[in-house]
């Protein structure tokens, strides 16, 4: 299941996102890494060493777009300069599949820069399921929602999360990146089993799989990027892979960032799990 | 409840401001209890109530933004001091909050609220208005568009009467009353350096460095903000090479624009000619200027152009 129509039928390994402390290393380096996700709106600027440093990238590298304010669960309708800007990245990267978060983060015109949790709700479904089709539309290429990882929930809600990610993308007929590290500090925060969340979501529609650490507080655990993989989400993503198959996977380290070896290392540890996958294919 | 609805409330909540001590207030500045507010639309957990849930969004909104602008604005803290910036930047973000979808454009509107709220820079408004003009054409230098640059070909057979010039979109013009380039340049330097100890005489150094532009008499500066090899750089430029960028920038052609300003310059009518052309030579050699629009030029030779110029003296 590795290669799908979510994720431009490629079958990509391990990825690791691309972050400006490295970018010297990967460029005098030049490291072999399967491939880099970028953070779209770092890119959707006009010129300067961004763009220049990313073209060099392109060079050599295939590069994924991820973005982080498309808000597809925002009531709000989606921003035309914002799809202008995307589509023109998208042209320039010619990334297989593009991916946002499920959730909301600007209302009104005013935005949080947050990844805000959405009602569970089915009048949340069609909303967003419809935002994500005019998004694909407009930037034609396939697109992949992302779960979150979440600090509250709504009284309104009338599904669980995992059913709200799957109704969103039946509805809008679109891809799934699963993000193990989100699951497993939701499933902390709100207290559920991760396992029936990876367990109920659609293999056939995961495009892409995130993984990534987090800080444990007191009382609530926060998606800080800032940390190793710890082993309960490596077992997530066992059983991720049993489901999904060989998927295109990318380690995110966005705080305290270590070298690139350090960060590559980890993020390689994914191997020993797409390795048994790909033997149970070929058996 | 409708799911805008739900978003106004729960956006209406995450951006109101913190207390001093960086927790959710219990009473918004409007009277509204962040508490039913909260117990409205978020369920508590057996940790967690639901105020505390809220809260963990409202603190992740203000460091994000507030850090964020601080990051952008190095130089305003520095003429500002850290506590007076940070009660100004909160001021900025609850006036101006984000309408972008990317954090680069959370201080395009400081300049703007800055001049017409004076009181948050105290006796130093004049400084933080100049340092928040240079700090914002750094990061519109740093990323904006490179058009074509014009080269010498183009201007072969123009008649400089109709020739309009394009500024590059990430050249920005500064006339500004005090050194802040210079200013702006040690906090950097300070700023890059992260051994404690030497922070601590930075710290020093850095307040004493402001206070010394601080008590400057006003005197204006020329600056040009431009970008070469992808660099930002603050070039200092005459008075007149400052009026005539000007000038084209607002739409003049090259003649109209070198012949209004040196009408009134005291520079020498000997010696405008030979400064005219280096200026130009300089700007183009900076690539500052965008290649002319076609349907917006007249051919003439390419000498022409140079006598018409020399004849605006």
């Amino acid at each position: 299941m590795p290669a799908n129509r979510f994720n431009g039928h490629t079958d990509y390994g391990i990825g690791i996102g691309l972050r400006s402390p490295h970018y010297h290393h990967i460029l005098t380096r030049k490291p072999v890494v399967d491939w880099f996700e970028i953070i779209s709106e770092n890119f959707m600027i006009d010129g300067g060493r961004p763009l220049r440093i990313l073209d060099q990238i392109l060079e050599q590298y295939k590069v994924v777009q991820h973005g982080v304010s498309m808000y597809f669960g925002s009531a709000e309708r989606p921003n035309r300069e914002h799809l202008k800007r995307l589509k023109t990245l998208v042209q320039r990267t010619k990334t297989p599949w593009l991916s946002d978060h499920l959730c909301w983060g600007s209302v009104d015109g005013r935005y949080t820069h947050d990844l805000l949790p959405m009602p569970y709700t089915f009048e949340a479904a069609r909303i967003t399921a419809q935002k994500v089709r005019e998004v694909r539309d407009y930037i034609e290429i396939p697109v992949a929602v992302e779960n979150v990882s979440s600090y509250a929930e709504f009284h309104v809600s009338e599904m669980t999360e995992w059913e709200f990610l799957n109704e969103v993308a039946e509805r809008a007929d679109c891809g799934i990146l699963l993000d193990v590290n989100n699951i497993y500090v939701s499933s902390q925060n709100h207290s559920f089993d991760p396992f029936t969340y990876v367990n109920s979501v659609p293999a056939e529609r995961v495009a892409q799989i995130h993984i990534a650490g987090h800080s444990k507080y007191r009382k609530y655990i926060l998606d800080t990027h800032d940390h190793p993989v710890i082993d309960p989400v490596w077992k997530l993503y066992a059983r991720a892979i049993e489901r999904v198959g060989h998927t295109a996977t990318l380690l995110e380290w966005d705080d305290s960032i270590p070298s690139f070896d350090e960060v590559h290392d980890e993020a390689l540890k994914a191997n020993r799990f797409l390795a048994s996958a790909s033997l149970a294919t070929a058996v | 409840m409708k799911l805008l609805s739900l978003q106004r409330r729960m956006a209406r909540a995450v951006m109101t401001p913190l207390t001093r001590s960086e927790r959710m207030r219990p009473v918004a500045p409007d009277g509204r209890s962040m508490r039913a507010v909260a117990n409205q639309i978020i369920k508590p957990n057996d940790r967690l109530t639901s105020f505390d849930r809220l809260e963990i969004y409202n603190r992740q909104y203000w460091f994000r933004v507030l850090s964020a602008f601080a990051e952008d604005f190095p130089g305003v803290r520095a003429v500002l001091g850290g506590q007076r910036f940070d009660a100004l930047a909160k001021a900025y973000l609850i006036a101006c909050p984000s309408q972008s979808f990317t954090l680069r454009n959370l201080g395009s509107r400081l300049v703007a609220w800055l001049e017409k709220h004076p009181a948050w820079a105290g006796e130093r408004q004049n400084l933080a208005v100049d340092m928040a003009r240079l700090e914002w054409a750094d990061i519109e230098a740093f990323d904006g568009l490179r058009e074509p640059s014009l080269k010498s070909e183009d201007l072969a057979g123009v008649n400089p009467a109709k020739l309009r010039l394009k500024l590059q979109p990430y050249v920005s013009l500064l006339a500004l009353r005090y050194p802040v380039d210079d200013l702006l340049l040690e906090v950097r330097k300070d700023s890059d350096d992260l051994d404690v100890a030497s922070n601590t005489f930075n710290e020093r150094h850095k307040r004493k460095r402001v206070s010394a532009v601080a008590k400057l008499k006003p005197s204006p500066i020329f600056i040009a903000v431009h970008r070469l090899n992808e660099d930002v750089y603050f070039r200092r430029v005459e008075r007149e090479e400052f009026a005539i960028l000007s000038a084209l920038h607002a739409g003049k052609s090259l003649n109209a624009a070198v012949e209004s300003v040196l009408r009134h310059s005291p520079i020498a009518p000997a010696d405008r000619a030979a400064h005219v052309e280096k200026w130009f030579h300089t700007w183009s050699a900076l690539g500052w200027f965008c290649q002319p629009r076609k349907d917006v030029v007249i051919f003439h030779t390419k000498t022409e152009s140079f006598e018409k110029a020399r004849n605006y003296e």
